[in-house]
């Protein structure tokens, strides 16, 4: 193991540790559920990030796949109401199955044409859901969370937590694969898929790779999701916004290394957070589509490649 | 249930729907068949349309077909600067693909809330003479609702079809989408007469936008519902053929009509995106592709 | 190396600007402040805004009588987007950041549901605005919905509606039922399928249809037709409702009662785009100006609701929600003010227990804080003549055939004679 790769595990499992020593000092329920929906941004933005950033592939159904992981909870919950770590490995487990059969897609499908592919599959996929009355259908169901949980005093902290330990392990999933010939396989797909085919990289296995992975943890964001909100009907959790902002993000902070969408996903999900409880949310809106849209046309490597360019630019005038 | 009357009207139902979605896809096919611009954006451009229609419905007692064609000519102007900024940012560097794609996606978003802040959320609705009558040929009903804007998105795609196929600057915009660089060669300028295919992408958007508040209610977010819709026929029909466009339009009306009718309404929705994922997997250039 | 621990020393840095961003201002002392989440945005945005005016003319009213309990009513809202994702959090920031007084609901069950919970786990009094059997699950005892649905609401929502076709002779035999396919739409219609089967309805179409995203309803309509019901009842939302409507009148769909569960044709800017078509539906109800039902106060607070709301660009005459967004608080208040205290299970137990005069009526709660007895109009549309505002602030245009104890006017049967 290399001297950088430990540093990166131990700084990760400081922070799991950090986020559960959080729990048992601050009582104040609200930054449990604003933060909760921050770190679910960044698995998600993260996740779509290593299919979308690494791969060039650009999803425009991580709703779909965030609602299937949240749905095969809820149908879990229904049948059995296994413990929490019962859900995570199940809603990964179909969004991930999911995810290699989008990536077969991707045989015959480049560029645009995945793209669209993926927001029909979010249609499909919303369809089917409505129509499954076991898990309420379009009426939605109220889920009843658990009363208590062990060493949490309540279950908010508790799924804090572990939407906290989830993102450290999905950007330390993002980090393993950017820093190996894993990473560097996709990034010569992303540059030019038949190039790298010829030069022998396994295109298809990388391929397959990027969807299952990135499908898994946005189907594990998911899982808890019915927990966090209560009441789970389709269009909530295949809403839009969850396509758009696991995209805005990473494009906001930078789509090439794993810091990116960490950036992106930290500071979009919190301007976010601040703007729905202090400006009208019509401001909340302009503000990521105007962070986007200026994004893209005048910061195309992200807030981390402007931080690069400064920064490369403040050595030189230093040198 | 299953009587001839009843499968006649289901069908006509289903052509005059298909031929306004044609009409709504015509500009898309345009840009994105002929020219390789993704422009995501197209479905906000039409509720963007629909709103103007509205305010001088609303305001002036217009007529939405003769609004939505005066609105043309500007937002003809509107997607000529959309072009030049995508152009400059994302085209002449070869960025299209990944951020060429987002910047249309927050496009969409920024219309959406432009029109939000102006216009409320409520839905918005507009009169005309012909809204609300219907006539009868033997046993099949037509509502003239749905009969005007499928007779609009009619000629629209025909006049399309003969200003690429008959004009010379058609030709050109053809001439573009097949070999740029031999277009350039005869000393016609690619980026030129790609601007100008993209405003009148973005101006056949804004009319469709007159026909869709026509059919029934519209509200800024409702562009969505069409994303999946738009790709769908422009993908069915084939990239870029006029032809195509009106035949998928066509088809994806009449699929949505025959599934609602005989299997409940409930699949509409599912089955012609069903049928946009298998011509994906299956045929990707469509039924008339290049 | 070194750049990792940069980058997590930049995260902290940005956590503490967070957390101070989040810091609440200093607070003016004394005020009663009630708290909610309300749908300012998307789909249930325009209800919400009035609905929201509604809470405010009620603040202005009582500060002007100098307050409750002598404190000043400051209301403290965030706009939930019609997003229940967005419920938890917002409810959180108002206890435990703004650290309000009281709350009260959102509108809409999908924004009240997840709510919910966190009222049950601080003991707190809730009152519902348009939730249809929110409490189901829960069972909690100190919320209270103000949408007169009744005990049972998924089935006391459309029984008078089977109770005046079950009056018709000859009796009617078959029924239609459609859908949209959402929360409240289900629901109603899942209980007029339960009420078609306690009245001995034959069901012969029973169908939903994806919302949002049906740009066209003549092929369900003509399948509709083709089933040839003598009752159609339809659980719609106001896009649908109007294609709907629309639809009917084109292919000449008429069977002998229509309507039941439109959400929309009670909206002033859907009635004067539809105008005559309206004429023969008879539709759920929550209020109209009727001679029936001039409730105490009802008429003061429309004037001012009318006054603002076209500046705002809300609905306006505000027939539908405004009167039970200002009943929901009037009546939160009104029991501050009876128990003389800010407690909330004292507060609980009053609501629970007496009857309450507002401007929507009298209202008592029974089971799960649903009314204890149901109180949703059926009415019929007649006599529109124009699609001018003016005709639908008049008596006898929205008639209310149901029940007999509010009736003001005689119910045409069957729809096509009253078209």
């Amino acid at each position: 193991m290399s001297k950088e790769r430990k540093l990166f595990l131990i700084v990760a499992a400081v922070l799991i540790v950090g986020s559960f020593l959080i729990t048992t000092q601050m009582e104040n329920r609200f930054y449990y559920k604003a933060a909760y929906v921050v770190l679910q941004y960044v698995v998600l933005a993260t996740a779509w990030n290593i299919l979308g950033g690494y791969t060039g592939y650009v999803n425009f159904g991580t709703a779909a796949f965030f609602a299937m992981g949240a749905y095969t909870a809820v149908a879990l919950i229904k049948t059995w109401k296994p413990p929490l770590y019962v859900l995570l490995v199940m809603g990964g487990l179909v969004s991930g199955l999911l995810g290699l059969g989008i990536g077969y897609l991707t045989l015959r499908l480049k560029g645009v044409f995945f793209s669209i592919a993926t927001l029909a599959l979010a249609v499909v996929l919303q369809m089917i859901i409505s129509n499954w009355s076991y898990v309420g259908g379009g009426a939605g169901t109220a889920i009843l969370k658990p009363r208590s949980v062990p060493m949490f005093s309540n279950y908010d902290e508790f799924l804090f937590f572990v939407m906290a330990a989830l993102a450290v392990v999905s950007v330390a999933v993002a980090w393993l694969i950017e820093k190996s010939w894993v990473g560097r396989g996709m990034a010569a797909i992303r540059d030019n898929e038949e190039a790298a085919e010829c030069m022998g990289v396994p295109i298809l296995k990388l391929k397959l790779f990027a969807t299952t992975v990135s499908g898994a943890l946005m189907g594990i964001a998911g899982a808890p999701f019915s927990y966090f909100v209560v009441y789970i009907e389709p269009t909530s959790a295949f809403h839009l916004d969850y396509a758009v902002n696991s995209l805005a993000m990473p494009m906001i902070g930078g789509t090439t290394t794993w810091l990116g969408p960490l950036v992106g996903a930290v500071l979009v999900g919190t301007a976010q957070q601040i703007a729905t409880v202090t400006l009208s949310s019509e401001m909340n809106l302009l503000i990521v589509g105007s962070l986007l849209v200026g994004f893209v046309v005048f910061a195309p490597d992200g807030l981390v490649g402007l931080f690069g360019k400064i920064r490369a630019r403040l050595a030189g005038r230093e040198a | 249930m299953l009587s001839i009357e009843f499968l006649l009207n289901a069908l006509i139902a289903g052509l005059l729907l298909g031929g306004f979605y044609a009409a709504m896809s015509a500009g898309l096919s345009l840009s994105f068949g002929l020219l390789d611009v993704v422009n995501i954006a197209h479905p906000a451009f039409i509720i963007f349309g629909s709103y103007l229609t509205f305010y001088v419905n609303e305001h002036f007692g217009f007529d939405p077909i003769l609004a939505g064609l005066v609105f043309a000519v500007p937002s003809y102007f509107l997607g000529v600067a959309v072009y030049r900024i995508y152009y400059n940012c994302f085209e002449k560097t070869g960025a299209e693909s990944l951020r060429g794609l987002v910047f249309f996606f927050g496009l969409f978003f920024l219309i959406e809330v432009i029109l939000i802040i102006t216009f409320g959320v409520d839905y918005r609705l507009v009169r005309a003479f012909y809204i609300g009558k219907s006539t009868s040929i033997g046993s099949v009903g037509i509502a003239y609702r749905l009969f005007v804007p499928f007779l609009v998105g009619g000629i629209l795609a025909a006049v399309l079809y003969l200003f690429l196929t008959k004009t010379f600057f058609g030709r050109a915009i053809m001439g573009v989408a097949q070999d740029s660089l031999a277009v350039q060669l005869m000393g016609v300028d690619p980026i030129r007469i790609k601007t100008v295919a993209f405003g009148i992408g973005i101006a056949t958007a804004v009319i469709a936008g007159s026909l869709l508040i026509i059919i029934g209610p519209v509200e800024p977010t409702i562009g969505r519902e069409y994303i999946g819709r738009v790709f769908a026929v422009t993908v069915l029909g084939g990239l870029g053929s006029m032809t195509g466009t009106l035949v998928g339009g066509l088809i994806l009306g009449v699929a949505e009509s025959f599934t609602s009718s005989f299997f409940g309404p409930s699949w509409a929705l599912a089955v012609s995106f069903g049928i946009l994922l298998i011509c994906l997997a299956v045929r990707p250039s469509g039924l008339f592709g290049r | 190396m070194g750049r990792i621990i940069k980058h997590v020393i930049l995260g902290f840095a940005l956590l503490l600007a967070v957390s101070i961003a989040f810091t609440p201002a200093a607070q003016a002392a004394k005020e009663v402040k009630i708290g909610f989440s309300m749908a300012l945005t998307g789909p249930l945005g325009p209800a919400g805004k009035a609905a929201l005016l509604a809470m405010q003319i009620w603040r202005d009213d009582v500060n002007a009588k100098g307050g409750l309990l002598g404190r000043k009513v400051k209301l403290v809202y965030y706009d939930d987007q019609t997003k229940p994702a967005n419920v938890p959090g917002i409810y959180a920031k108002l206890l435990d950041v703004d650290k309000v007084d009281f709350i009260v609901s959102g509108y809409g069950t999908n924004l009240i549901v997840p709510a919910l919970p966190i009222a049950m786990e601080r003991g707190m009094v809730f009152m519902g605005l348009f939730g249809l059997d929110a409490n189901a699950k829960f069972k909690y005892n100190n919320y209270f919905q103000i949408m007169p649905a009744g005990p049972d609401p998924i089935v006391d929502w459309s029984r008078g509606f089977f109770e005046l076709a079950a009056k018709q002779k000859p009796r009617p035999k078959t029924i239609a039922l459609l859908s949209a396919d959402a929360e409240f739409a289900r629901n109603a219609v899942a209980g007029a399928r339960r009420n078609a089967k306690k009245f001995g309805f034959k069901i012969v179409y029973d169908k939903r249809y994806p919302f949002p995203g049906t740009t066209d309803f003549t092929p369900i309509l003509r399948a509709v037709k083709a089933a040839n019901p003598d009752l159609f009842y339809v659980g719609s939302y106001p896009g649908g409702s109007v294609g709907i409507v629309k639809a009917a009148h084109e292919i000449k769909l008429e069977p002998k009662l229509f309507g039941g569960g439109m959400v929309g044709l009670q909206y002033t800017a859907i009635q004067m785009n539809l105008g005559k078509l309206l004429n023969g539906i008879t539709d759920y109800w929550f209020w109209a100006p009727e001679k029936t039902l001039k409730f105490p106060g009802i008429e003061a607070f429309l004037a001012k609701y009318q006054k603002e709301a076209p500046k705002q660009k809300l609905d306006p005459l505000g027939y539908y929600l405004p009167p039970f967004a200002y009943a929901y608080v009037q009546l939160l208040g009104n029991a501050i003010e009876a128990t003389k205290s800010f407690d909330q299970a004292k507060i609980g137990a009053y609501i629970r227990n007496n009857t309450h005069s507002t401007v929507v009526g009298d209202v008592k709660f029974g089971k799960n804080g649903e009314w204890a007895t149901s109180r949703t109009f059926q009415v019929q549309l007649q006599n529109i003549e124009s699609n001018k505002m003016s005709e639908f602030s008049k008596e006898g245009k929205m008639v209310v055939v149901y029940p007999e104890e509010f009736k003001s006017g005689n119910f045409i049967y069957p729809y096509a004679k009253g078209k």
